[in-house]
């Protein structure tokens, strides 16, 4: 615990080091940042195997309540899976880094970013937990705001500004519901009194909308996509692979912890927004032509993914079917660790993109799978382990999210018996949807030909960036091979939130994943790869030893007509637009408008493609409409006299004690 | 299970991925057979398939001149993950010795990697009838996969597993009786088949230049032996979809082979049941083929939607009542 401590303590100071040295700052700062992660990843993992939670209390903060620490399972579950994504951005940002034009307004707040990433989860008070998020918040904010000088990055650190608040007071709110009127700010104290069901209630409801804001579940899901790649790609990767777990472990800490067994009627809420948040994410980032973006809204995608699973584990611990929320939740939470490791991997690729061409616009890239071998095929493991594909870790996530929905124990709730199966629709959806969205992301980026002068001369990014992507792609096809040792890992979570776990995968017969009963369903990615390698490796011996194996370039045929010019290319928004066409037109209200020239003129003909954001014009829009207008109310009371300032103080404090008397 | 026994085993799932790999072109000139009688044409013999595959085999390479290395493994690869896949379905018998490793969603994720390697390969040299494949190949694939996934889904619910072999054990031991939700799956699994396999009314598999294509515009660039590759997967792929319809709604005639035993008896019974039923669907889809025309693309999304809606509806069904 103090060995923990001390790391993110460490991590604070280099940040402060960072900035006050000026030459070889950024390899100090990184490589300061990797050892200490990979320490902390480390302290992550024995405390997720220890016995009993370590436990620290220290005299800052308020006076008398202090500072706690806590590290169980699930906070060193969290723990690790932080550290390794951060220990991967920061190999990656020793490359990355030399880049930067902005250096110190990334070097101070990057390893402070991972220190209050840190802080949050081991936190065991609220007031601790609070100055932690907003700490996070706060730091996260300065990174995206490191590139300010272009106005949309304004714009992104603006509405993200606004989000973070606003998620930061409505967890305020949460924890003084779940603190009482006694003032219970230490977590233990919160955990031994159970609040009654209204209260819980809306104490539930109030978290999911806190952590919700943060981690990008829709309707709050709007500044996402605008922040996350605003930032330097390796802090947009943290922002996306880790930022938004962090969301998702205070959600389940205060769900599953802090409130005891969550009622039927929210896992009813938690899985109409999880299905949601899935479907609407991935077909934004499939409409997306930027990189970045797209990879933002895929991240959206995700956390409704996870929701989804989480949802079904407080629909099933409602019905008292511990097991298959065991199953569900493990899901969720292989789900986290997955869309950490590979979400960071694509990002890196963006970056490495982004820093070989200076084009974040698939539109004008192509190709590059010649310039930049090894980062097309580390994107290429990414793509295909996010599109779910076997033997990849996202395969087993998704599989163990099917499971969990075929469980189909009884179920007391009506709004349960017609979410569960809209939400496996729902899930089956975003997955298709999923990999059409990747092709595309790789196809036209890394693929086909050329469409910029940046993307025909790009050269392969710096080793350490490429050692990073490759080791984040290894991890991903591991996970795919050996999905029982991350479940093993996670039952010691499972039984401090459910009671009970999964029966121990890694002594199934071959590997083999059978979370229920061999009858019910198994996967074995090992063998499956296996299987793949062996096949693939026979068939191409087969083919070169007994039949042709010569070959010949020439130029592509392309039906006899092959065109030279490569915007004669699909290129991403063409790609698109026939799922444009089915899914957008009417959730988007996607509108398309042909011009085409009289005949005989030789004006271009053009398409122009227009599709409002139906969420930010009904939510956003009119609270901001709002809030200006009540401003404009209340302006005149920045001008008065002195008498009646103290009139109005006088008035509101009469106008308080009356309420007061009325109240009592 | 005993060694010998492991050995009897994996001599079953080996002839059955032989026989298989043998069996797939044979159908394929068994529908155009069927077609081309139907049409009052003699056409071409059973076994031009195989022949096509020699030529295709021994014939070089023309690669185009900005190809990469994906370009170069993705029919090995894609003829690979379709096999596997191919030897999950259980044909004559179930309980095979590599059943185990993968159930139906696993076979509908390989078929899903293969998809997900063509569409990249189409976008490959960056031609636009490689680009239009796959874009358009992208879209049905978003309707079909989600669609088989509830069908998936409605029979798990039904079984209790998502294992093909338990379903097709289960099914056939006639427990599950009629049900509305397995005919809604029935109908919805046929519209899906058609879409995975490029059929009408969905895409054209014996035309090359034609507006609407889509499979064959991914492949457009290949040639020789990579095109053999690729043929061969997509002809594996109409046998495994008929296969899989086989084996969940008409299991009959297929023999256990658990715990390494395999009667002889047992195996010609169900290979013979297993001709008969491709004899029958071949013929089927034949005459489909040619009473039907092809759709207009965007009128594509609005039939795999009925797939899809058949499919949540039969789960939903499954949700609200345990008897439906």
């Amino acid at each position: 615990m103090i060995a923990v401590l001390l790391g993110i303590f460490a991590l604070l100071v280099v940040g402060g080091i960072g900035g006050v040295i000026s030459e070889k700052a950024p390899v100090f700062v990184y490589v300061g940042s990797f050892v200490l992660t990979l320490l902390l990843f480390a302290g992550g993992l024995s405390a997720l195997f220890a016995a009993t939670p370590m436990a620290l209390a220290l005299p800052l903060g308020i006076p008398w309540i202090g500072a706690h620490f806590r590290l169980d399972p699930m906070a060193g579950f969290f723990l690790a899976v932080i550290n390794l994504a951060a220990a991967g951005a920061s190999l990656y940002g020793i490359g990355y880094g030399r880049h930067e034009r902005e250096g110190a307004r990334i070097l101070v707040f990057y390893p402070w970013f991972l220190a209050a990433l840190d802080l949050v989860v081991i936190a065991d008070d609220a007031f601790t937990f609070l100055f932690a998020w907003e700490l996070m918040s706060l730091v996260s904010w300065a990174l995206v705001l490191a590139h300010h000088h272009a106005p949309e990055v304004r714009r992104a650190g603006f509405v993200y500004l606004m989000m973070a608040s606003f998620s930061g007071l409505v967890l305020l709110l949460t924890f003084g519901l779940l603190a009482g009127a006694e003032g219970h700010y230490a977590f233990a104290l919160m955990r031994a009194t159970r609040p009654t069901p209204a209260i819980a209630g809306v104490a539930l409801m109030l978290a999911l909308i806190g952590t919700g804001a943060k981690a990008g579940l829709v309707p709050l899901h709007a500044w996402l996509p605008l922040a996350h790649p605003a930032a330097p790609s390796h802090v947009s990767a943290l922002m996306s692979g880790v930022m938004t777990k962090v969301a998702i472990y205070a959600f389940l800490r205060i769900t599953f912890d802090l409130l005891g067994a969550p009622p039927a009627w929210a896992a009813v809420v938690v899985l109409v927004l999880g299905g949601l948040t899935a479907g609407l994410g991935i077909l934004q980032a499939l409409l997306e032509g930027d990189l970045k973006r797209l990879l933002a809204y895929s991240t959206v995608e995700n956390i409704g993914i996870i929701f989804i699973g989480i949802g079904l584990a407080m629909a099933f611990a409602a019905s008292g079917v511990a097991i298959g929320a065991a199953l569900a939740l493990s899901a969720a939470l292989f789900h986290v660790v997955n869309h950490a490791i590979y979400k960071t991997l694509l990002f890196f690729g963006a970056g490495a993109v982004l820093s070989a061409t200076g084009e974040r616009e698939m539109d004008r890239l192509g190709g590059l799978i010649h310039r930049l071998p090894q980062t097309a095929f580390a994107m290429l493991i990414g793509a295909a382990a996010i599109s779910a594909l076997p033997p990849l870790s996202g395969f087993v996530s998704e599989w163990l999210t099917f499971q969990a929905i075929l469980l189909r124990p009884a179920l007391p709730q009506w709004g349960l018996k017609l979410m569960i199966p809209a939400d496996g629709a729902l899930l089956a959806l975003a997955a298709a949807l999923t990999g059409g969205c990747f092709v595309k992301l790789f196809g036209i980026t890394f693929l086909g030909r050329p469409r910029s002068n940046a993307a025909r001369q790009a050269c392969e990014v710096d080793r350490f960036s490429r050692a990073a992507m490759l080791a984040a792609a290894a991890l991903t096809l591991l996970l795919g091979l050996f999905p029982g040792m991350l479940i093993d890992a996670l039952a010691p979570v499972m039984r401090e939130l459910l009671g009970v776990s999964l029966a121990k995968q890694s002594a199934m017969p071959w590997l083999s994943l059978i979370p229920i009963s061999p009858a019910r369903g198994s996967y074995n990615g090992l063998l499956i790869f296996l299987f793949m390698l062996v096949s693939t490796g026979l068939i191409i011996f087969a083919v070169h030893r007994f039949a042709s194996r010569s070959l010949r370039r020439a130029p592509a045929w392309d039906c006899g007509f092959p065109d030279s010019n490569p915007i004669t290319q699909y290129t991403g928004a063409s790609f698109a637009q026939p799922l444009r066409r089915v899914f957008a037109a009417s959730l988007f209200s996607a509108h398309e408008t042909v011009t085409l020239p009289p005949p005989g003129d030789t004006a271009p003909a053009r398409i122009e493609k227009t599709y409002p954001d139906r969420i930010w014009n009904m939510f956003y829009a009119p609270i901001g409409f709002a809030v200006g207008w009540i401003a404009t109310l209340f302006n005149p009371l920045q001008f008065l006299t002195i008498r009646r300032y103290l009139a109005v103080v006088f008035a509101a404090l009469v106008t308080l004690l009356i309420g007061l008397a009325i109240w009592q | 299970m005993t060694i010998s026994g492991a050995i009897v085993s994996m001599v079953a799932q080996g002839g059955e991925m032989g026989l298989v790999l043998l069996v797939a072109p044979l159908l394929v000139g068994y529908v155009r057979k069927v077609k081309a009688r139907l049409q009052r044409r003699q056409g071409a013999s059973l076994l031009q398939p195989y022949r096509d595959l020699r030529r295709l085999l021994g014939k070089e390479v023309v690669l185009a001149e900005n190809a990469s290395w994906l370009f170069r493994t993705a029919p090995y690869l894609i003829f690979a993950l379709t096999w596997i896949a191919a030897s999950l379905v259980p044909s004559f018998a179930t309980g095979l010795m590599f059943s185990w490793t993968g159930d139906l969603i696993v076979i509908i994720s390989l078929l899903g990697s293969a998809r997900f390697l063509l569409a990249l390969a189409g976008l490959d040299v960056g031609t636009s009838f490689g680009g239009l494949g796959a874009s358009r190949e992208v879209m049905i694939a978003s309707l079909a996969e989600p669609a088989m996934l509830m069908i998936v889904v409605t029979l798990a619910l039904i079984v209790g597993s998502t294992q093909l072999s338990t379903i097709a054990e289960f099914l056939r031991s006639g427990v599950a009786g009629l049900r509305v939700s397995l005919a809604l799956a029935l109908v919805a699994l046929v519209i899906v088949a058609l879409a995975e396999n490029g059929r009408f009314p969905f895409d054209n598999p014996s035309t090359h230049l034609e507006l609407t294509m889509v499979h064959e515009a991914m492949i457009l660039e290949y040639s020789g032996r990579h095109l053999a590759m690729l043929e061969l997967a997509a002809s594996l792929k109409l046998l495994l979809t008929i296969t899989l319809i086989a084996a969940i709604f008409f299991p009959f005639g297929m023999t256990s082979g658990d715990n390494g035993v395999v009667d002889l008896l047992g195996v010609s019974r169900g290979i013979l049941a297993w001709g008969g039923k491709l004899c029958v669907a071949g013929a089927l889809l034949g005459l489909f083929e040619t009473v039907i025309a092809k759709m207009r693309v965007f009128r594509i999304p609005g039939l795999l939607g009925i797939a899809l809606m058949l499919g949540l509806l039969a789960t939903l069904l499954l949700y609200v009542s345990r008897g439906l």
